[in-house]
């Protein structure tokens, strides 16, 4: 993520006299009740991300993400309550228009038009008037940013799926949107796809463009997003910065949408044979498999369901990359299975089933190994505000 | 059998020699059927356009209307007509009846509903969430309408398609209406009748064999226009 000149959203939300001075916020929502259908409504107390910023909903089907996002898009009238876009209040359907003209909008499906690649890029240029040469020009620059220029003469139909959310994500950007709404563009891709897609969508990101990431991948909203919000049923169940509402779930619906996760940071000491070590405490060091430049400050994610746990004993030896003496604090139930809160002496979270804890008779106090290999470890670059 | 190897030869005479009847039956279809299709394009491809785009109350009861229409028979069509301008009914001092422009009008009451309706499915055929692109993409509502029914361009000509094609095989309402006056309300469909009643089949089998070879070029035109630039 580039480097952030906006305000912090802790100053925004406990002091608004700094907000006068501050730029607006690329969106802000107040009281916003929408109605859908007979059972279905969509309630925001309050919800705003600023310039420069990523804010991650998260939520699964019918949870009101899209709901949410065709309001932001201003194409959906709220029942009640404001919306504010760049600061403005939309009152009528010309502000509403020009407003509009500010965003970007690139959903799962590319949903890309007839005609050749560059047609459609050139598109929303072509919509806000721009001449013909000229948008032309800016769309290819554009399609470079994503890697797909050479694609401009194709017929839209005719690229691969991939290719399409390339195109799709140019098309959004290529006005330059104050606020920049996805809805899952980057899902249902393979990994090396999508691994590159993102490399390249968030170098192509102007630093200014505040981006609201619709998704029910909660990996792609920590690698991210610095707010995360949660919605459930139409419902904001949390809303803070991301690490907090990973780590301290509000309720057990946001832990069970964001995961029993052990986020840990720290910077990488050394790198090497497709390994890093990150020391996440002073003396405390964990291999993940990944290269990341020594001296990097990253954010580590362990899955709870890839740590195993064993009971000390002479001549145990395993593959695992990671194994930690730990001290047992707390063993919960946990849907089937159950949840073991470690120490090691940073903070772990394990999920077991049911035949594991009984047969290693884990009880609160007692003494384990837990082990993990350094592929269960999930690195994000850490953030210039983290 | 006779009766039909007889009639196409004499069809191929009556074709070859540019037979002045046949010409101006088929110069009248052409006329009349491509006026009423124009009509029912300019009028029912953007209302189908706008039905499928917009939500008011009222708005599925509209919908079953025109899909009722889309089968609506053209003898009934005819009669709406010919009740309309009739000399003593409302439009019947403009003294429209028995002309060519009765026929436009009564063709067009029929392939309205189908243009209409057909136009409306093809836009509501469009992945559910294009509009709500297309609006993000900084287009106007009249932009984005415009660009939907590009993205709907294959279905749209299908619908033009069949709504020619309606009109250019009826023979009820153009009878009513028209009243089948040579040299000016006689088209290919209405001379088939008379030709055949009179016990001409051959002159009758030489009409449907030109009514079916303008109904192709035509249609051949507009798929050549539909399948154009498909990869």
């Amino acid at each position: 993520m580039p480097a952030k000149t906006a305000p912090t959203p802790e100053v925004e939300r406990h002091a608004p006299e700094v907000e006068r001075h501050a730029p607006p916020a690329a969106f802000e929502i107040q009281g916003l009740r929408v109605r859908r259908g007979p059972s279905f409504t969509l309630e925001i107390p309050r919800l705003s991300v600023a310039a420069g910023e990523t804010l991650a909903v998260l939520g699964l089907n019918g949870a009101g993400k899209s709901t949410l996002l065709e309001v932001l898009a201003l194409l959906l009238r709220p029942d009640e309550g404001e919306v504010r876009i760049l600061g403005e209040a939309t009152r009528s359907g010309q502000d509403s228009q020009r407003l509009r003209r500010r965003l970007g909008l690139a959903l799962q499906d590319p949903l890309l038009l007839g005609g050749s690649v560059l047609d459609n890029v050139a598109l929303p240029l072509r919509l806000r008037g721009v001449p013909r040469r000229d948008s032309r020009r800016i769309a290819l620059a554009g399609l470079a940013r994503l890697e797909v220029v050479h694609l401009a003469g194709r017929p839209s139909r005719s690229i691969s799926g991939g290719e399409a959310r390339r195109v799709s994500l140019a098309r959004a950007l290529v006005t330059d949107p104050d606020l920049l709404l996805l809805d899952e563009p980057f899902s249902a891709l393979d990994p090396p796809t999508r691994d590159a897609l993102l490399r390249d969508f968030q170098r192509a990101l102007p630093p200014a463009t505040a981006v609201v990431l619709v998704t029910h991948d909660r990996l792609e909203a920590l690698g991210l997003a610095h707010q995360v919000a949660v919605l459930q049923g139409g419902r904001l169940l949390q809303w803070g910065p991301s690490q907090e509402v990973f780590r301290s779930p509000l309720n057990q619906p946001v832990a069970a949408l964001v995961g029993l996760e052990t986020i840990l940071s720290g910077p990488v000491i050394s790198s090497g044979d497709g390994v890093s070590r990150v020391a996440v405490s002073p003396g405390v060091i964990i291999e993940a498999a990944t290269e990341a430049p020594a001296g990097v400050h990253v954010t580590l994610c362990i899955h709870p369901e890839e740590v195993h746990l064993e009971r000390p004993g002479p001549g145990t030896r395993t593959s695992a990359r990671n194994v930690f003496p730990a001290l047992i604090q707390s063993v919960t139930p946990h849907g089937t299975g159950w949840r073991i809160a470690l120490h090691c002496p940073f903070p772990l979270v394990v999920l077991v089933t049911g035949r594991s804890a009984t047969d290693l008779d884990l009880r609160p106090g007692e003494r384990i190994t837990a082990s993990f290999k350094a592929s269960a470890v999930h690195v994000f670059p850490a953030r210039s505000r983290a | 059998m006779r009766l039909i190897s007889e009639g196409f030869s004499q069809a191929l005479h009556l074709i070859l020699g540019l037979d002045p009847d046949l010409r101006e039956a088929a110069w009248r279809t052409l006329q009349i059927s491509g006026a009423a299709t124009i009509v029912s394009l300019f009028l029912g491809a953007p209302a189908g356009v706008a039905l499928a785009l917009s939500r008011f109350p009222g708005r599925t009861l509209l919908v079953a209307l025109i899909n009722t229409g889309m089968g609506l028979p053209p003898v009934v069509a005819g009669l709406f007509v010919m009740i309309l301008l009739w000399r003593s009914g409302p439009l019947g001092e403009l003294g429209l009846l028995y002309t060519p422009a009765a026929m436009v009008l009564a063709q067009s009451l029929i392939a309205l509903p189908m243009v209409t309706g057909l136009s409306l499915a093809a836009v509501q055929s469009l992945p559910a969430r294009l509009r709500v692109q297309i609006r993000a993409l900084g287009a106007t509502r009249l932009q984005t309408a415009w660009l939907m029914a590009r993205e709907a361009q294959l279905p749209l000509l299908a619908a033009l398609m069949a709504g020619f094609g309606a009109v250019v095989s009826e023979v009820g309402a153009s009878l009513m209406v028209g009243g089948n006056l040579r040299g000016s309300t006689r088209v290919l469909t209405t001379a088939i009748v008379l030709e055949a009643s009179k016990g001409k089949f051959a002159t009758a089998i030489a009409l449907g064999l030109v009514l079916l070879a303008l109904a192709f070029s035509i249609n051949l035109i507009l798929t050549r226009l539909q399948q154009r630039g498909r990869t």
